[in-house]
């Protein structure tokens, strides 16, 4: 009998071992994050770096999930947060995937009074935090960067070879690709292998046909997506699909970048985020890489802004506090920032700090209009957004104009009331 | 006690975790994933505060007019067809080959069945740059090749080549090749391991009646083999529909989803789109797919015990 109850308990044993989570560690903050390209990793070790200096009684853990964009680590996140082990803090898209998939559900707590406290609430942007203030007037992120989207890069050289200028208009681009085509160069370089791209293209082309009232009416149901500059959108982007690199769905996002830095093609249209790409191989801007925004979207500016929440029922409450703190200051901003190439949050930069490029972005920021971007969760529900990817990857290869706006009307419906 | 009735105590003490934890992670889930995928639960918030409805199958009809979804089932049926075809006939000429003991076989063997201990991850990763296509003008991969052997017309869009012949995409070829390299020499071992179990006289005895190397294959090894051969394929055709990990990293979907398949949907539309019951349904058809292979197999099997 005692080698029957000695095997089950054995047994019984070997599982809970298995079974048994890594107690956390009394002073450690974790944070998951999806930093961790070159410059992005980078960024946070110097933000990391502030916080020691601040509350060294803390020891920040980096939890990254590789995958631009945060793809996987969103479903990382969500696994955890479901399962009742949440990290300390995470990084979140402001907008609509904030509140869609973690302030709606419950997973998230109220951030007002912490900034109050800090007395920071004034600090920011006021259009920044509304993208993370929830319908009950509540703040539940803290926003540490902004990256804009509607940025058109261009490889200077090449339109100094052949006397083009950047485009300022749409009918100006086609002209330029033209040329360019003529020339025996790729106008435009998209990498699609993850198929945001494409979306992040459609929904520039989108604000420059709409006007950025519409563009942001879609999202509250002013606005109806049988909108003419919809078809409109879809039109140019038939046109321009015409102009891009025939192996794009072969390219990730930094393949396309890669194009332009090998003199390859032109132009570009991609978040500020490429402007790291471009440094980290050495570029001069203005002298090898130029910027503008988009044809057509001249003072709007298409934001994409990281946050850090603070989620229910985490096992150090003290320290996530005093990350997020770190996170809210000048400090931290000022450090962090100029080194992942995006711009603070914060209306009080240290502007020396930041390149030419973040400088001009910095002063386009106090005075355009911002609209929320679809391909990076700020604007729309994630089933939405995923659903879009899908319906413009099929339009790439098909070109089927009609059939695009039926479907997209078809999800606006199931996913946007 | 009795000897006997104390030691099958201790075999299912030794036993019960097991089926317990089994019971509960694998049909417990299997349960429970054909009830998600019976209801409406496509957000994150209905899903935690457990708000839905029965929708019946509706999540299946939505399917079957997602063309998506049915351009991925044609994709990995006909990557499953040739994946197997192309890992049977590599792998049983490489055992072949071995088999007759040629100079140096012992590191041929072992080169042949070295794909198969990599991950499909880095196979995948590699693959990828093999077959980027680049553009015409400067070209990447095996393009690269053919363009400085003076061979350009050889060049092709490879995995990102929206033709097909009916609703066989072309860019599958691609992944067929990265997935047969990758397991033919597994095939080869199966076969290896079964044709030294063939006793030598017999093959002498058809030798010396004058048999060709063909006919001793056709008429004596291919006959003998055929119970591996079987359990080839049915290991090779559940790996070709869980081949998720070499597509994801390899090719994606592609555009058009020319190299899409139902795994690959899966994982996007339940943990990017948040559409726990689509994404549930799309797991029970390729279980079901999967039965519908392996169930045969294992009534066979038991049938002969």
């Amino acid at each position: 009998m005692r080698r029957v109850v000695l095997a089950v308990m054995l047994s019984l044993a070997l599982i809970v071992a298995g079974a048994a989570p890594a107690l956390a560690q009394g002073g450690q903050v974790e944070i998951v994050n999806w930093w961790t390209a070159g410059g992005e990793e980078d960024a946070l070790v110097a933000l990391f770096e502030v916080f020691r200096e601040q509350h060294p009684e803390f020891e920040p853990i980096s939890s990254a999930v590789a995958g631009g964009a945060g793809t996987d680590a969103k479903a990382v996140m969500i696994t955890r947060l479901v399962g009742g082990n949440p990290p300390d803090s995470f990084q979140v898209h402001g907008g609509a995937e904030l509140f869609y998939s973690y302030v709606d559900p419950g997973f998230m707590q109220p951030v007002t009074d912490l900034l109050e406290e800090w007395g920071v609430m004034d600090d920011f942007n006021p259009e920044i935090l509304d993208l993370v203030r929830g319908d009950d007037g509540e703040i539940y992120s803290v926003p540490l960067n902004i990256h804009r989207s509607n940025v058109l890069w261009t490889n200077q050289r090449i339109l100094d070879e052949h006397g083009l200028e950047a485009p300022e208009t749409i009918e100006e681009m086609f002209e330029v690709f033209e040329a360019l085509e003529e020339a025996g160069v790729t106008p435009l370089a998209l990498g699609d292998l993850n198929r945001w791209p494409t979306l992040h293209l459609f929904e520039n082309l989108m604000l420059a046909t709409m006007g950025p009232e519409d563009y942001n009416g879609l999202w509250d149901g002013s606005v109806s997506f049988d909108h003419e500059g919809v078809i409109e959108a879809l039109e140019i982007l038939d046109r321009a699909l015409d102009y891009v690199n025939p192996d794009h769905a072969a390219l990730d996002w930094q393949g396309a970048a890669e194009l332009i830095v090998e003199d390859e093609a032109a132009f570009n249209v991609m978040g500020d985020w490429a402007e790291g790409y471009f440094r980290a191989v050495d570029w001069e801007p203005l002298e090898d890489y130029g910027w503008t925004t988009v044809p057509g979207t001249e003072g709007n500016f298409m934001v994409v802004t990281d946050t850090f929440g603070l989620p229910e029922g985490i096992s150090n409450p003290e320290g996530a506090e005093a990350w997020l703190k770190t996170v809210a200051s000048r400090e931290g901003q000022d450090a962090f920032n100029p080194i992942k190439g995006s711009i603070p949050a914060r209306v009080d930069p240290d502007v020396d700090r930041y390149s030419i490029y973040l400088q001009s972005s910095i002063d386009d920021f106090a005075v355009d209009t911002l609209t929320p971007s679809i391909a990076h969760g700020s604007a729309a529900p994630e089933g939405f957004v995923s659903e879009l990817e899908d319906i413009l990857n099929e339009f790439v290869a098909d070109r089927d104009i009609d059939h695009t706006v039926n479907r997209i009307m078809t999800i606006a419906g199931d996913y946007l009331e | 006690m009795r000897y006997q009735v104390k030691e099958k105590l201790v075999s299912l003490g030794i036993l019960a975790p097991s089926i317990m934890a089994i019971g509960v992670f694998v049909y417990g889930f299997i349960g429970r994933t054909i009830q998600v995928s019976l209801t409406d639960w496509n957000d994150i918030v209905s899903f935690m505060q457990g708000e839905f409805e029965f929708v019946g199958l509706e999540n299946y009809f939505r399917l079957f007019n997602d063309t998506r979804f049915i351009t991925g089932l044609w994709n990995n049926l006909f990557f499953m067809l040739f994946f197997i075809l192309g890992a049977l006939a590599l792998g049983i000429m490489m055992a072949v080959f071995i088999n007759d003991k040629p100079r140096g076989h012992f590191i041929f063997q072992n080169i042949y069945l070295f794909p198969m201990a990599v991950s499909f991850v880095v196979t995948g990763t590699v693959w990828r740059w093999i077959f980027a296509p680049g553009s015409p003008r400067s070209p990447r991969g095996i393009n690269m090749l053919f363009f400085q052997l003076g061979r350009p017309e050889l060049m092709w869009e490879w995995f990102t080549s929206t033709f097909s012949i009916g609703p066989f995409n072309i860019a599958l070829v691609t992944i067929i090749i990265a997935a047969v390299w990758q397991f033919s020499g597994y095939t080869m071992a199966m076969w290896l391991a079964g044709l030294r179990g063939i006793p030598e006289q017999l093959i002498e005895a058809a030798r010396i009646d004058g048999a060709s190397k063909w006919q001793i294959f056709t008429r004596i090894l291919f006959p003998m083999q055929k119970a591996i051969t079987l359990s080839a394929v049915i290991l090779l055709a559940h790996i070709s529909l869980k081949a998720f990990d070499l597509v994801y990293v390899m090719t994606g979907s592609g555009p058009r989803n020319v190299t899409d398949i139902p795994a690959v949907y899966m994982y996007e539309t339940t943990f990017r789109g948040n559409n726990y019951s689509r994404g549930a349904g799309i797991s029970i058809i390729l279980l079901m797919m999967v039965g519908i292979l392996i169930i045969p197999y294992l009534v066979n099997t038991f049938r002969e015990e």
